[in-house]
Order: C-alpha cells, then structure tokens, then sequence
C-alpha cells in the first residue's frame, strides 16, 4: 500500500470465558489505518466494533478477556508491550472519544480538573500550571464552546450533552495524539447536535493530520466522515473499500443488506431488513458468521470465508466472489435493492440502532 | 424531632412497671416517705401536666436530679458525656483511618488474595458484636500478655489534666502533658478498638463495593483511555464519587458507636454516659433516663447535620441543585 501504515490490526482473536462458557466473539479481525487517514468501522450493535477499539487501548482486561493476533501502532506491537507502555501511548498518542458525554465525565470533577489532568501527561514534559490552564482553554475554544473559563469551573452536570460532548472532544485531541478513535460521538445527542459535534471534529483533525478510527452504525456520518470504510458482521470483517466504491457498488451480501434497510428521505422504496439475527457467540457457525441469514448460502459457506480483491483497495470476504471474476450485477443481487445513491438521500436519516430493521439485539 | 423523642421515651420510661420512689428510697423507706417523694416528683399527677413540668424544667436547662447519684442529672452528663464523646470520637476515628484504606486495597486488588483476606476479616469483624471483642481483646492484651491496663479512663495515681473541654487527650495536650496524654491512650485503645472494629470492618466492606461498583462506570474506563495512572484513578477518579453513599452510612453507623457503647463501657468500666444510662436504667431513674435518651438524640442530630454537609461537599450534585433552589 502506498500510505504509511499507522495502526494495523492483524488476526485479532477475542474471547470471554463466562458461566454459560466460552464466547469467541472476535474472529481475526484485519484492519489497518494510515497516516492522516480517516476509517470508518461500521455494524450493528454487538458485532465487535467496540470490542476491537477497546483492544487497541488496552482496556481489556486479562484474564476475562484472552486476546490473540497482533496490533502493531507506529512500529510497535501494543499487544506485547508491558502495561505502563501502554498507558504512555494511550492519551498520548492514541486518544478516544466516547460514546456517551452523560457518563464518560467523573460527575464529581469539574472539567477543569479532568482536563489538566490530560494536560499534565503531555509528552515533553508537565507543563506550568498556567501554561496548563492556557493550553486548556485554547482547545476548549477550539472545539468552539463559548466562555471556556467558566467551563473549566463547571461541574458536568451544569453542562448540556453537546457541551459534554464538545469537553470529551477537548479532552481526547488535547495532547495532538496521533490517532484518534471515535465510538458513535453523538449518537446519544439529537441529530442537529450531532452533525455540529461532527463537524467540530472533523475540522480539528483535518487542521492537524490526524488519523481516524470512526466507529459508527450511523451509514450518513460514515459517508460524510471517513475515506474508507470496514464492514463488520459478528466478529470479523465482511467486506473494506474507499468509502465511495462501497456505496456505489457493494460487494458482500451483508453489506448490500445494510445499504439497503436505510430509509430514504424521498421516501421511495421501503427499507428492507435482513431477516435473522446475529449469532450467538457461544456457538457461533461454522465457516462464514452470516451464513445463516445470506439468501445466497451455499454448502461452501461453511468454511471460512475466502478474502477477495474485487478492485483498487475493495476486499471482501465472501465465496461468492472466489471464483477469479467479478459477478454480474444480478449475481450478486438478484432483487433490485435500492440503495442509497445521492446527494441529500440519506444524509441525515443514518441507521439508528433501535430502529434498523436489521438489527436483532442478541 | 427532639420534642418528639422527649415525649416518647418520658412515656415509655413511666409507663415499664416499678415504683421509682420506692426503688430509689428502699425497702425500708416508710409509706410517707415514699408518699412524700412522688410528690415532690409529680408522680401522682397525671401524665400530661408530669410532662408539662418536665418541659418547663428542661427550658430552663434543668433535667431534674438523679435519684441515683442524687445530683442534678445536668452536672451527671456535663461529668460523663466529655468521656463517651471522647471515646466514639477515637473509635470513629479508628473506623475511618482504618476502615476506609482496606476497602481501597481491597478493591484496587480485587479478586486477588488481598481482596479475600479483607473481606474474611470484615467479615468476621461485621458478625461480632462489640462487646464480644471487648472481651476477647481484653482477656488478650490485660491479662494474658498484660501490656494494657484493664479498666478506667486513666491510671489510679495519674493527676487527670485541668479540665477544659471535658475530652483527656486535649486538656492534657492543652496542659502540655504529654505523660498524662500517653497514659489514656493506653488506657483508650482497648475500648477504642473494640467499639471501633465492627464498624471498621463495615467501612472496608461499603468503601470496597462502592469503589467496585464505580470501576465499571463508563467515566473510570474514559480516564484509563485517557492514560491517567492506576494510582490516580484509584485514589481521585473512583475514591470520591464511592465516598459518597459510603459517608452517608458510616455516619449512622458513627452514631451507632454511641449505642454499641453501652456493653463496651460496661466491660472496660468506662466512666461514660453510656454505662451511666445502663445504671439509670436499671434503677429506674426517670429523669436520668430521659435526659440519657435526649442528649443520644441531640448527638444523631448532630451527626447527621455534618454527614449532610459533608456529602454535599463531595458530590456537586446535591450542592448545585441547592444553589438552584436558593436562588
């Protein structure tokens, strides 16, 4: 590949040993993000998009978690790195933001406090406490909240979710770091709250290269966001291309099905779901995880998926495609599925998990 | 509320059967002695005017005398309740300094044999009541190894300290006495310790599930993520917002202290407020009793003013909707 490699996840294996026994839940997951780069990693809800960031943190903990594969950030491997290692890089060099601004602030901080405690770990040493406090306010302004002194007295609860939002925004691009990951921000906002907090982000890590890791089931913010996009299905992924390519000509059944549940805002075409649900991860399938919900499952399914190229930076892993040529249209969708193609289609609609008809929550 | 609990327990300690003009004057007292004493004391009134006088007597900062001691019962407590306070104060002390870091170890080493061996001990220390320990510490430290004295407050010949507040340890500090002081904590650590240990074993076990719970919050997994270290999180990130429901219990329980106080005096023959109210109490002493009874009330008042105070400066919450409203 011609970028520089960043992150680059390699066969990462995950599982839980629980009461009701051993749940692999990630399935060699491959992914990769370079430098300056912007990634979307979308799926339903409990398809592993969390799990897999939270494993390049290094916030799962064994022994509850066994983890198997490699993932190499900047030359390192941070799977094999010793625990204090790892805490250097996260916020540092790696920072997130989180999903929801209710409950990723301490209620009994101010923000002030929770912020110059990030501050305080900048590399190159601990900054005065005054140019601490300077560097503060620059980023709370740059996330554009008004008053930024006052803010920094403010306990979270005097602030509203976007306020919240825009802090945990603050909070994780403060140190410059080189990759960001970002669970769904503001999924649990209203969506013209959202689309200022996204818009906000996207200013600030166009302004400083920084790469991205979205992690979202909102298809709208994916294609507005990112440059290119990793499909997931319970715990492996089913299908990557440059953002574009994959809404123009999608290529894994799943994915088509994705596309297709979005309902349009011209309200042509109803939104179809994909029957099924995901599977339980105690005794997964054999072979390919969507099989059991793929109109187009054949015996050969049962073994585990082939990765094919299908074009420039287009894998899929699907044996639909594994014979050399790429299908025909009717092929690969027999049914005419309407996609969403367009500007201002499916901009703002997004696939909220509570309403996607895809979604089965397990 | 304290008007009430008057009210309640001057009910409750005339209507427990027993003459206390005959008890206090004896077997041998005559028919007109005794006569003479329950009207001196009301008794033959009936019980709403009893009351009346009583009130009236307690505005004016009179409690009546003790028919135990024959003295005001203002100049029994103004002598006995500087020892109790000063005792709950150690053992609440105790319960906090001790109690509080093992429920921290604990839950930093959680799962690990550290998290076990606290929770076996507080355990074992929440199933035991007070005066159990008061006599096993006591058997242990005065008579097999004999290093603690036994009993009371201060040694035979020791010359106690001027008194100032009442409480040993300060008059003695204020007296610049430092023997004085040494020799009532020798004598303070067996009761102390004793009173203190359920409710030390009480704190680990509440600052423990309080901290585990505040480790699965999103918010504690937020400052892993943003690279703060174990130590911090631990001891700033979790500790504060878990200090919050812990304080409001280990206040009550501070309270509780004063209650447990009764047996452990009794063991340590403490010259308290506490063994005083067993005493009154058995001989029925109506006045004593009732003013035992009310200053324990005043105490949980007081107590819980300052748990309010406290949790309102540990959770911002409960301070910024209380601006709200004033505003």
């Amino acid at each position: 590949m011609p970028r520089e490699m960043l992150l680059d996840i390699r066969n990462l294996h995950v599982s839980f040993t629980g009461y009701r026994g051993h749940s692999r839940v990630l399935n060699g997951v491959n992914l990769t993000v370079g430098r300056g780069e912007k990634v979307g990693l979308v799926g339903e809800t409990g398809c592993g998009k969390s799990l897999t960031v939270r494993a390049v943190l290094g916030l799962l903990q064994p022994p509850r978690a066994r983890i198997r594969g490699e993932i190499w950030f900047a030359g390192r491997n941070l799977l094999a790195l010793p625990p204090g290692e790892l805490q250097q890089i996260r916020g540092r060099e790696i920072a997130m933001i989180f999903q929801d601004p209710m409950a990723a602030l301490n209620p009994v901080f101010t923000v002030g406090d929770q912020l110059l405690d990030i501050i305080a770990r900048r590399p190159g040493g601990r900054p005065s406490e005054r140019a601490a406090w300077a560097r503060a306010v620059d980023i709370l302004k740059e996330v554009a909240l008004p008053d930024p002194e006052r803010i920094m007295r403010a306990y979270p609860v005097q602030l509203s979710g976007g306020m919240r939002q825009r802090v945990l925004i603050a909070m994780a691009l403060v140190n410059e770091p080189a990759l960001v990951i970002a669970d769904e921000p503001g999924t649990a906002l209203d969506v013209t709250i959202q689309e200022q907090i996204l818009q906000v982000m996207r200013a600030l890590v166009d302004a400083k290269r920084t790469s991205v890791l979205l992690i979202t089931h909102n298809l709208g913010v994916v294609r507005q966001t990112t440059d290119r996009v990793y499909v997931m299905y319970a715990g492996s992924i089913a299908e990557t291309a440059p953002t574009a390519d994959l809404f123009s000509a999608p290529q894994h059944p799943y994915t088509q099905g994705l596309l297709a549940s979005v309902p349009k805002l011209t309200g042509e075409g109803v939104p179809r779901g994909i029957d099924g649900m995901i599977p339980d991860y105690l005794n997964p399938p054999p072979g390919c995880r969507f099989a059991p919900r793929c109109q187009f499952a054949q015996p050969r399914c049962q073994q585990p998926p082939p990765w094919v190229r299908v074009g420039a930076e287009h894998d899929v892993a699907c044996v639909l495609y594994d014979d050399g040529s790429r299908p025909s249209a009717e092929r690969a969708a027999p049914s005419p599925i309407p996609l969403p193609t367009g500007e201002g289609t499916d901009e703002a609609s997004g696939l909220p998990s509570n309403t996607a008809p895809a979604v089965t929550r397990p | 509320m304290l008007l009430g609990l008057s009210l309640l327990i001057f009910v409750i300690a005339r209507v427990i059967p027993g003459d206390p003009a005959r008890i206090a004057l004896g077997p041998l007292a005559s028919r007109a002695q005794i006569a003479a004493l329950r009207a001196q004391m009301y008794l033959d009134e009936p019980l709403p005017v009893q009351y009346a006088h009583y009130v009236r007597g307690v505005v004016r900062g009179d409690f009546g005398e003790s028919l135990y001691t024959h003295r005001p019962v203002t100049t029994d407590l103004h002598d006995l309740f500087p020892a109790t306070l000063e005792l709950v104060l150690y053992a609440g002390l105790l319960m906090v300094a001790v109690g509080v870091p093992l429920g921290i170890l604990a839950a930093s080493y959680r799962d690990t044999w550290v998290d076990t061996l606290v929770r076996l001990i507080s355990l074992g220390g929440v199933v035991t009541p007070a005066f159990v320990w008061a006599i096993v510490l006591m058997l242990i430290f005065a008579y097999a190894l004999g290093v603690l004295p036994v009993a009371g407050r201060l040694s035979a010949g020791a010359v106690p300290p001027p008194p100032v507040t009442g409480l040993v340890t300060i008059d003695a500090l204020l007296d610049r006495n430092p023997a004085t002081y040494l020799d009532f904590l020798r004598h303070l650590v067996l009761p102390a310790v004793s009173l203190a240990l359920a409710g030390v074993a009480q704190a680990a076990r509440l600052t423990r599930a309080s901290m585990v719970d505040v480790a699965g919050r999103p918010f504690i997994e937020a400052a892993r993520a943003f690279g703060i270290s174990n130590a911090r999180i631990a001891l700033k990130y979790m500790l504060k917002p878990s200090l919050i429901p812990t304080v409001t219990i280990l206040g009550l329980d501070f309270a509780a202290l004063l209650g447990n106080a009764f047996l452990v005096e009794a063991v340590f023959n403490w010259p308290g407020i506490a063994r005083y109210g067993v005493q009154v109490i058995l001989r029925k002493d109506l006045n004593a009793i009732v003013a035992v009874v009310i200053i324990m009330g005043l105490f949980f008042v007081v107590i819980n003013f300052l748990i309010d105070i406290l949790v309102g400066y540990l959770d911002p919450r409960i301070r910024l909707r209380q601006a709200d409203e004033a505003a």
